[in-house]
């Protein structure tokens, strides 16, 4: 269970996050709405521990253990994983290579047993089947040469793969066509159970009619300024975010 | 293939990571060292101690007389104290009993040192001439050595097979006196440059290879070096020549113990093609680079030279470069064979205080000579690294092709990152390409791996790995992984 208290953050002087208060219990996915610069990626990084935010107050906790403490690749191992708004490239590094280290690296941590090549190559197979990605994705440099769609499938790929039990997916169908926002929703939608809870932060109500989510939060300005069931984003749909905010205010 | 390497890489960095320079040992043999001091007499010794032919003496005598007449070249980005040539040993030799024949009788302090230096123990037992079990394991055959003197050799016999000699130099030159004397100097004249010159006159030992025509050499031969005596200049000497479509792939590696002072090193390399020849020299090189603060580490000023001779004949040359204080050097290829093919793959890791200064010539005489160049560096700390290359086309070279691609990945904001491609070409066929790029390790690329579970350490040896890659995969297979590791390690606690 997420759970967020009060929490505050600046990027140096200027507060972005200013005291939001969140609950994701086990097993539910949580949408996160808001309009441009109200701190929803800020959230996402901070959560995730992206260095250059300075949290300024409140608390955030996984299953009880304090994320803010945490060194990004500890809250990784712990179970935390971020897709990126805009994925990084990294040249010259194998995607199949990138992802059995990391996943290795957050088994290592976690006192599992490590993959060797031929078991993570089956499951890395399976997961992208199931993905319906095809198999040179995993020959290919990390997200060198990807297109937009083909970078958002490939932080889903890596989410099936890694098996985080709290992903925070920061506006991950912007500039995704509906083809490849169907599948970006169904990748995450496999990973739906018991044990998988997400925060799905968004712009557009698009997403949600694929990843019907259990609760909607507006953020603006650094704050969560209302929460309901997914009808809200219906809501937001219709009557945009100015009405939601200025009934905030 | 690759992909896997670079896993296990950094899988194992973790337990290779004590921290500071693993390497950082030396061995208590006990050594048979000429005085201090450079003079005729000490070269008469090196001389006689190998019961060298008067011809060998003479050239050393004449490079010694050329190189007095020399000065230390200052063209390079590099700045040093002034070396006293008068400070150190000229010889250095471990004691020798009868050689030796079983494992027992090798002593166990150098066993001990092989294994440390990651020789296989099957190739340690191969040092006593154990025979090889049938269908062993990808054969490599490893000359190992320890200071001045080759210890022992092995694969003696399967390389005598196919007509391949592979020896120290010291020993070709008793038994294989025409071919040293033919070859030596044929690449790298003695009084070529200060160091070659030095080198010429007072080298102790290195590697020989001979692979006579149409031989494939059956295994990958491989050197370790290893500086082990104090004050003791390690001046190698490695002469390879391949007659008419002949191969060879050869593998140097080194690493040396700490040392608070100093260490010259100036090896040359000489490499011969002849018609439809080709060879493939690969070297990790990393000798200690001096303290944190820049104290000690090795002075690496090496001349490497390859004489493409025959028509369609190539030498590649990769290198990894993560140790010394200095580096100085220039593994060069001359085309003299139409339709010769020239290469140079380079990876110079410099941090804390080290510099280096290396790149490669090519010269290209022959028509349709072709040539590539691939430089990475990678700069971190207060380190200085520069690409010096120079591309030179002359006027019989007709079609003659260059592609040479710098890149230079800074790590932090105190390092330096240098470019210096000279090109000349007297030839209007010739077609010259240049590409050249600087980076730095991104935070949001730091972030992204981190935030997948890779420590900031492996992100670096991931990234910097990746960055490489173009270099590496031009390694065979073994120093590959041992180059991937050397890379991470190298680069621990660089960055944040």
């Amino acid at each position: 269970m997420l759970e967020i208290q009060n929490l505050a953050a600046a990027i140096g002087d200027k507060p972005i996050l200013r005291g939001i208060d969140l609950v994701v219990p086990k097993g539910e996915v949580h949408a996160i709405m808001g309009p441009n610069g109200s701190g929803k990626s800020t959230l996402s990084y901070v959560l995730s521990g992206r260095p250059g935010y300075d949290v300024t107050g409140g608390s955030a906790t996984f299953d009880g253990q304090d994320l803010l403490e945490m060194e990004p690749e500890e809250r990784a191992a712990l179970g935390v994983f971020l897709a990126f708004q805009y994925p990084v490239e990294l040249p010259g590094v194998g995607n199949a290579n990138f992802l059995r280290t990391a996943l290795n690296a957050q088994r290592r941590a976690r006192g599992e047993a490590e993959l060797d090549a031929p078991a993570f190559l089956k499951l890395a197979r399976a997961e992208m089947k199931r993905l319906s990605m095809p198999d040179d994705m995993l020959k290919r440099n990390v997200n060198v040469g990807f297109s937009g769609g083909e970078k958002k499938r490939n932080e889903v790929l890596q989410m099936a793969i890694l098996k985080p039990r709290i992903a925070i997916l920061d506006e991950t169908d912007s500039g995704l066509d509906i083809d490849a926002l169907k599948i970006v929703a169904e990748g995450v939608n496999a990973q739906r159970g018991p044990d998988f809870s997400a925060l799905v932060i968004t712009h557009y109500q698009r997403l949600l009619d694929y990843i019907v989510p259990d609760r909607v939060h507006v953020l603006a300005g650094g704050r969560i300024i209302r929460s309901g069931g997914p009808e809200l984003a219906l809501e937001l749909e219709a009557n945009g975010y100015g009405a939601i905010v200025d009934a905030a205010a | 293939m690759s992909d896997s390497i670079t896993t296990e890489t950094i899988d194992t960095v973790a337990a290779l990571a004590e921290g500071g320079y693993k390497w950082g040992f030396s061995t208590d043999i006990e050594m048979d060292m000429a005085p201090k001091g450079l003079n005729e007499d000490i070269i008469r010794l090196i001389s006689a101690r190998k019961n060298e032919p008067e011809w060998l003496l003479e050239w050393r005598l004449k490079a010694y007389a050329a190189w007095l007449k020399m000065e230390e070249p200052d063209w390079a980005m590099l700045r040093h104290e002034p070396i006293d040539y008068q400070d150190l040993h000229y010889y250095a030799a471990p004691k020798k009993k009868a050689g030796p024949k079983s494992l027992d009788e090798v002593d166990p302090e150098l066993l001990k040192t092989y294994a440390k230096l990651g020789i296989p123990l099957k190739e340690q037992a191969y040092l006593a001439g154990v025979e090889p079990e049938e269908g062993a394991r990808p054969q490599v055959a490893v000359d190992a050595v320890f200071d001045s003197v080759s210890v022992a050799t092995t694969f003696r016999s399967t390389l005598e097979k196919a007509g391949v000699i592979f020896c120290p130099i010291s020993e070709a030159v008793l038994s294989h006196p025409e071919l040293v004397q033919k070859y030596l100097g044929s690449v790298v004249p003695a009084g070529d440059n200060y160091f070659a010159a030095l080198n010429s006159a007072v080298f102790t030992d290195g590697s020989f290879v001979f692979i006579p025509k149409g031989v494939r050499c059956p295994m990958e031969l491989s050197t370790y070096f290893r500086i082990n005596a104090r004050n003791t200049g390690q001046f190698e000497r490695t002469l390879i020549v391949v007659e008419d479509g002949g191969h060879v792939s050869y593998l140097e590696g080194c690493t040396a113990p700490q040392r608070d002072e100093n260490q010259l090193h100036a090896a040359v390399v000489e490499l011969v093609a002849m018609e439809d020849a080709s060879i493939k020299y690969s070297t990790v090189q990393n000798w200690y680079p001096g303290d944190a603060n820049g104290l000690g580490g090795i002075y690496n000023f090496v001349t490497k030279r390859g004489a493409c001779r025959g028509a369609r004949s190539k030498i590649s040359w990769t290198q990894v470069e993560t140790g010394s204080a200095i580096t100085w050097k220039y593994p060069s290829c001359i085309l003299q064979g139409d339709g010769s093919v020239g290469e140079f793959y380079s990876v110079a890791v410099t941090t804390n205080h080290q510099q280096a200064d290396t790149g490669t010539k090519m010269i290209h005489i022959g028509k349709n000579t072709s040539s590539t160049i691939v430089s990475k560096g990678i700069s971190a700390g207060q380190s200085n690294n520069t690409y010096r290359g120079l591309v030179k086309v002359l006027p019989k070279a007709e079609g003659a092709r260059n592609f040479t691609q710098c890149d230079s990945l800074l790590i932090g904001d105190r390092c330096g990152a240098h470019t210096v491609p000279y090109i000349e070409s007297r030839n209007p066929t010739a077609k010259l390409e240049h590409e050249a790029t600087t980076s730095k390790i991104s935070d949001d690329q730091l972030f992204y791996c981190r935030s997948r579970g890779l420590s900031q350490e492996d992100a670096v040896g991931m990234i910097v790995n990746g960055f490489c890659r173009d270099v590496l995969k031009e390694l065979p297979m073994e120093f590959a992984v041992e180059a991937q590791k050397l890379l991470a390690i190298s680069l621990e606690g660089s960055v944040g």
